[in-house]
């Protein structure tokens, strides 16, 4: 169902908005409930009057909203849909065709092709005509049967594109059978043009309307390698001639370690008009030939890549022995080995002489045989000069033979006679192989332990003979030489090609060996052969549509005439074939195939993928409804009077907001108190006091600075309660009966600092004349702050106590005031204080000082430097006061340093013993 | 002093366990009573008693035996040694505890524990001032001692039936009678009640105990009000409106209680639950010293 722009998918829920107009009644009768509240004073209320209006209808307002949520849900359920797409028609009631083509040029924009496929289906099914759904390239629909385009949705979910090219005439041939006279076609096409596609679109024009859908990307197809001297060319085919376009291609085979790898990359340019671009690939022709796979980079079709049958499948190779020479035991027989190596890949060709030159083999092996004539070595030559590969073994002939001239049908000079490891004239034994080198074509070959050669054929030391080694022994001489000879290359295996001189011809790294120097052989890839059309070939790896190689999955012989004809289809998926020894590659696109941009009968409607698809509107009405919905929930909770705590909520994020910069003063704090040494001072809350603290601690403060490497900053003071304490290294605490009581949180502080490292000096400021026993005010303060502090047993502060030789000796340690202090009884067993280990935990010092000298009165210093109190009586009072100030200094110190100082206590001792 | 208290809170709240009672209000009645620092103190005039009270020359009438023969001995005339009064006052409790005063709002105690913490802190002032103390309608004679605080804590455990409380009729001269009530239930029976026990001649203080949401009116919206047994309903569309006939109400019902007081000679104030029990406690010791 359609109104303008909107659709709806499931118009039958529409039909709730008919119950709207009861909702409205119904809303209007039930106002909200009433919260329902205990209160005993009701008593009183009884004789009040409402001063609103009693109405009992819910408010105006709130209907509204709750009549708009409903009529958002009930058109939400509708599924409405905007603007859906117009690709068909709703004037006509025909069927509708959709044809996808399903080829090879599908494949890099499948996606799309799938989804414009499904919106043409949803389109069809929104209007209610039948469809059909089918892929050209596959098989087509046994009954041509219009059906609900809903149904089609599953196939085209499984419809995969097909690495070749539709067949067009089969499509008009069971078009002409199956369909009725008209319909309307949607052809979802890759814009390939061939003349039985422009048949096929003019019968589908003649009857009904044809659309047509074209991708911008246009097809690029990898046409097979031409080899000309050691570089591959590859012809890249384009489908759009306008523009300059450059490609990459890539040759993809296995490396010498086997390893599937890129091998090399060519760029291919195409000018401005110009339809055919090439690549060249120029790599050693044994890295070509070892290339299984040639690709164009990013281009994700089977199109684009081009399938090397690879391998030395059907190198020729004549393999000459003198038969006669081993008429006793084949197994004896040099050529049995070669040809039991090489028969699983190459085709053997006679074994007479060269006279078999005239095949033309790719390669020629001589296995302990010498050539017969001059002419037979002459000719043999001009075959190597013109590109052959000549492979020979040693042998008790070739070894014979040696000491002789230069042979130019050796690699290397060879001395006469041979060197036999082990036996029994020998000193030494059979010798393993040496690892292949790097630029040995056998490199990558692994070197099994088990392969010992016990006679071989030594060449001349000669400048050269290292450079044309590409295999050796353990010791150093050499197992193959090679030699190029004009075009071509000679090789020479220093062993023989049997088992009497060693076990190498019969283990597999043999083999292997071989089909490494025949992979260089041949120039190119095998042609096929000529009886190819009478053979049966089996697929190997296949191609998809997207340009991977699979292995086969049917696995279904192919007839040689098929194979021949070279056209990718369904009875011959692209690939590799292999029949025998033979193997062929089919490649996605024919060669003769000629991309062009595809030509439709006149009044076509041609168009791209990007029509807009519908836009589904549900989702957003149901969330407008639901959104709708909580409103009312909390206007119901408003009038129902439950108070809404959106003002708290609000409060909170405000406080959220503020928290970080509570935050920043911490720091700001944190930061303050460790940038340098500052010492701190017990805010008390008295004005005063905490005014003489901080004068008292910048005096002494501006002492250590004087004297000592210690140079403080600014006092801090510190409140338990809010700060941290852990900063400083010594807190000076004046204790008087205006401290205020402190919080858990804040003696548990008080406690950790003491616990880990930190000192407080606490000052009963009251000359210690109570002795603590018989309190003075302060004293009982300090009694009840300390009842609930973890503090250690005390003494008095005895001469001996590293205290009174942390900077200065002294012998007491007075303020304004002289009198007892105590610290820390480092002797004092552990009384339900465990973690007063002070020897290991605190360096020895002592967490407490505690006394009633005053000493911040001593120390304490006016904003000029001048002194605040006056201690004791004249020259006296001022030694007085200087003994205060060492005091704090060694007080200082002692918190810094430790125990550093203790050893001076048994310097009387130490000096003792120097003197004596 | 805080060591009698808390001999008192442990033999009071381990009588109070065992009989099932209610120790937490005790305990708070036992710190609110150590609030009120310096006790009951005598009545401050001569009378009858054991404490010294002072020494006088002997006047006419004086009889031969109230002269103190040591002191006069020292000096030419007689003197007569004198005793503090110790009057046996009897100081009776009316503790509401209708359904109305189990309302509570928030987090704070319901009017009725209020009371019952007010009522027994006062009553162990009263025991350590060798006061005689007991319920107007309880179920045991007046006494003193800590047992009978016990016994009063015990006496005011249960709840009583009703939507709201009425003091009973009750009477005696000598009598103090503490009403702690909210005063919220029908109005000419409590006047009609304090009348009574005023008119008998009996001594007396009102305290009205409210919770601070009935004096504040915290609502808002369609409301349904009801009592606390349900027996009462108002609804409304939208409570806050209401608030300020409400508080117009409250204040006429405060001013009734403070009028009624003050026909009577008694005293009266109004407390709320919002605030600590002390202050009230304190009130009512002193209300209760001058009043006699």
């Amino acid at each position: 169902m359609e109104f303008g722009l909107i659709a709806f998918a499931s118009p039958i829920a529409l039909l709730g908005l008919l119950a709207l107009p009861f909702l409205w009644l119904l809303l209007r009768a039930v106002p909200p409930p009433a919260t329902k509240r205990l209160f005993p004073p009701v008593i009183l209320m009884l004789g009040l009057r409402d001063s609103e209006a009693t109405t009992s209808t819910s408010p105006l307002w709130l209907r509204i909203l709750r009549i708009a949520a409903v009529a958002a849900a009930v058109l939400g359920l509708a599924r409405p849909e905007l603007a859906p797409q117009g690709a068909v028609g709703a004037d006509s009631a025909n069927p509708i065709l959709v044809l996808v083509d399903g080829g090879w040029a599908d494949a890099p924009d499948w996606d799309d092709r799938a989804a414009k496929a499904a919106g043409i289906l949803d389109d069809a099914a929104r209007r209610q005509r039948p469809a059909l759904l089918a892929s050209l390239a596959a098989e087509m629909p046994e009954d041509g049967e219009f059906r609900d385009a809903a149904a089609w949705t599953a196939t085209l979910d499984e419809l995969r594109p097909l690495p070749w090219e539709a067949d067009f005439e089969g499509a008009a041939r069971w078009i002409r059978a199956n369909l009725p006279s008209a319909f309307e076609t949607h052809w979802i096409s890759d814009g390939l043009h061939s003349d039985a596609k422009l048949e096929l679109a003019n019968l589908l024009a003649r009857r009904g309307p044809l659309a047509v859908y074209e991708s911008g990307s246009p097809a690029l197809a990898l046409r097979r390698p031409e080899l000309e001297g050691g570089i591959a060319s590859l012809k890249v085919s384009r489908q759009h001639l306008s523009g300059e376009l450059a490609v990459a291609v890539d040759a993809f085979g296995p490396d010498p370690a086997g390893v599937e790898r890129r091998l090399d990359t060519a760029e291919a340019v195409f000018a401005d008009g110009e339809r055919n671009a090439a690549a060249e690939i120029g790599l050693p022709r044994e890295m070509l030939n070892r290339a299984t796979r040639f690709e164009i980079r990013g281009a994700d079709s089977a199109g684009s890549v081009v399938l090397a049958a690879g391998g030395v499948s059907a190198r020729k190779v004549a393999i000459i022995d003198d038969g006669g020479f081993a008429e006793g035991s084949e197994l004896l027989s040099p050529g049995h080995f070669l040809r039991r190596a090489l028969e699983p890949d190459a085709e053997l060709v006679g074994t007479a002489s060269a006279a078999d030159l005239l095949a033309n083999p790719d390669a020629v092996i001589l296995a302990d045989s010498v050539p017969n004539s001059d002419a037979d070595a002459a000719a043999l030559l001009d075959w190597v000069e013109s590109g052959g590969l000549l492979i020979r073994f040693a042998g008790p002939r070739l070894a014979a033979a040696a000491g002789g001239a230069d042979d130019p049908l050796l690699p290397v000079r060879l001395r006469s006679g041979g060197r036999s490891l082990g036996g029994a004239l020998s000193w030494e034994s059979p010798k393993g192989l040496a690892p292949f080198a790097e630029d040995s074509p056998f490199f990558g070959l692994a070197v099994p332990g088990e392969v010992l050669v016990r006679y071989q054929v030594l060449a001349e030391p000669g400048p050269d003979l290292e450079r044309r080694a590409i295999a050796e022994l353990e010791d150093g001489t050499p197992l193959a030489t090679s030699k190029p000879v004009g075009d071509g290359r000679v090789v020479l295996f220093h062993v023989s090609a049997e088992t009497e001189w060693s076990n190498l011809p019969i283990s597999g790294l043999f083999a292997d060996m071989l089909e490494r120097l025949l992979i260089a052989a041949a120039a190119g890839p095998a042609p096929l052969p000529p009886h190819a059309d009478q053979l049966v070939w089996t697929p190997e790896r296949q191609l998809t549509a997207f340009g991977e190689v699979v292995p086969s999955d049917t696995g279904k012989p192919v007839d040689g005439s098929v194979l021949a004809e070279g056209r990718a289809g369904p009875d011959l998926p692209p690939g590799v074939y292999r029949s025998g020894s033979y193997r062929a590659a089919v490649p996605a696109v024919p060669e003769d195939r000629e991309l062009r941009p595809a030509s439709w009968p006149d009044g076509t409607a041609v168009a791209g993928f990007d029509a807009q698809g519908a836009l589904p509107l549900a989702g957003i009405l149901l969330a407008l409804a639901l959104l709708l919905f909580s409103a009312d929930v909390l206007a119901t909770l408003r009038l129902g009077g439950h108070a809404l705590r959106l003002g708290a909520a609000a409060g909170a994020f405000a406080a959220a907001a503020i928290l970080p910069s509570a935050g920043d003063a911490d720091d700001a704090f944190a930061l303050a108190s460790t940038r340098e040494t500052v010492l701190a001072y017990m805010r008390t809350g008295d004005p005063e006091t905490d005014l003489v603290s901080e004068a008292g601690l910048r005096g002494l403060s501006a002492k250590l600075a004087e004297r000592t490497s210690v140079e403080p900053g600014p006092p801090v003071p510190v409140n338990p309660e809010s700060d941290e304490l852990a900063f400083f290294p010594l807190v000076y605490w004046p204790v008087t009966p205006a401290q205020p009581d402190l919080s858990e949180e804040a003696y548990e502080k008080i406690n950790a600092f003491l616990a880990n490292g930190g000192m407080i000096l606490f000052d009963t400021k009251d000359a210690d004349v109570g002795g603590f026993r018989f309190g003075t005010a302060n004293s009982d303060a300090l009694a009840k702050l300390g009842a609930r502090l973890n503090l250690p047993a005390l003494q008095t502060l005895s001469r001996g106590h590293v205290l009174s030789r942390s900077y200065y000796l002294l012998a007491d340690y007075p303020g304004r005031h002289t009198g007892e202090v105590w610290v820390a009884d480092p002797g004092a067993q552990d009384e339900g204080a465990p973690s007063w280990k002070l020897a290991a935990v605190n360096d020895g010092v002592t967490p407490v000082v505690v006394g009633g000298n005053d000493w911040a009165s001593a120390w304490a210093a006016e904003a000029d430097g001048s002194r605040m109190f006056p201690v004791g009586w004249g020259s006296a009072g001022e030694r007085q006061r200087e003994t205060a100030f060492r005091f704090g200094i060694n007080l200082v110190m002692h918190a810094l340093t430790g125990n550093y100082k203790s050893d001076q206590l048994h310097i009387d001792a130490i000096l003792e013993r120097l003197g004596s | 002093m805080s060591g009698v208290a808390s001999e008192r809170l442990g033999l009071s709240a381990r009588a109070a366990e065992a009989a099932g009672g209610l120790p937490h209000l005790i305990a708070e009645a036992a710190k609110a009573a150590a609030a009120v620092h310096h006790g009951y103190r005598g009545r401050r005039r001569q009378g009858a008693g054991d404490e010294f009270w002072q020494l006088r020359a002997a006047r006419d009438g004086d009889h031969f035996r109230q002269i103190d023969w040591r002191r006069s001995a020292r000096s030419e005339a007689p003197f007569v040694r004198e005793t503090e009064r110790k009057a046996a006052g009897t100081v009776l409790f009316w503790v509401d505890r209708s359904a109305s005063m189990a309302f509570r709002s928030g987090e704070r105690r319901a009017k009725a524990d209020r009371a019952r913490v007010i009522a027994l802190a006062l009553s162990m002032l009263l025991s350590r001032a060798d006061e005689l103390f007991g319920l107007v309608n309880g179920t045991a004679p007046p006494g003193t001692g800590p047992a009978r605080v016990e016994r009063l804590a015990a006496e005011l455990a249960p709840a009583e039936d009703g939507e709201y409380g009425v003091p009973p009729r009750a009477a005696g001269s000598r009598n103090a009678i503490v009403c702690l009530s909210d005063f919220l239930g029908p109005w000419n029976a409590i006047e009609d009640s304090v009348e009574f026990a005023s008119g008998a001649g009996a001594a007396g203080v009102l305290l009205q105990i409210l919770d601070p949401a009935e004096e504040a009116f915290p609502f808002r919206g369609r409301t349904e009000f009801r009592s606390m047994n349900g027996t009462l309903r108002f609804e409304t569309l939208a409570a806050k409106s209401l608030k300020a006939g409400y508080a117009a109400e409250l204040e006429k019902r405060k001013a009734a209680v403070a009028a009624l007081a003050r026909d009577a000679g008694w005293l009266s104030t109004v407390h709320g639950t919002g605030r600590p029990a002390s202050p009230a406690l304190l009130w009512l010791h002193e209300a209760l010293s001058r009043k006699r």
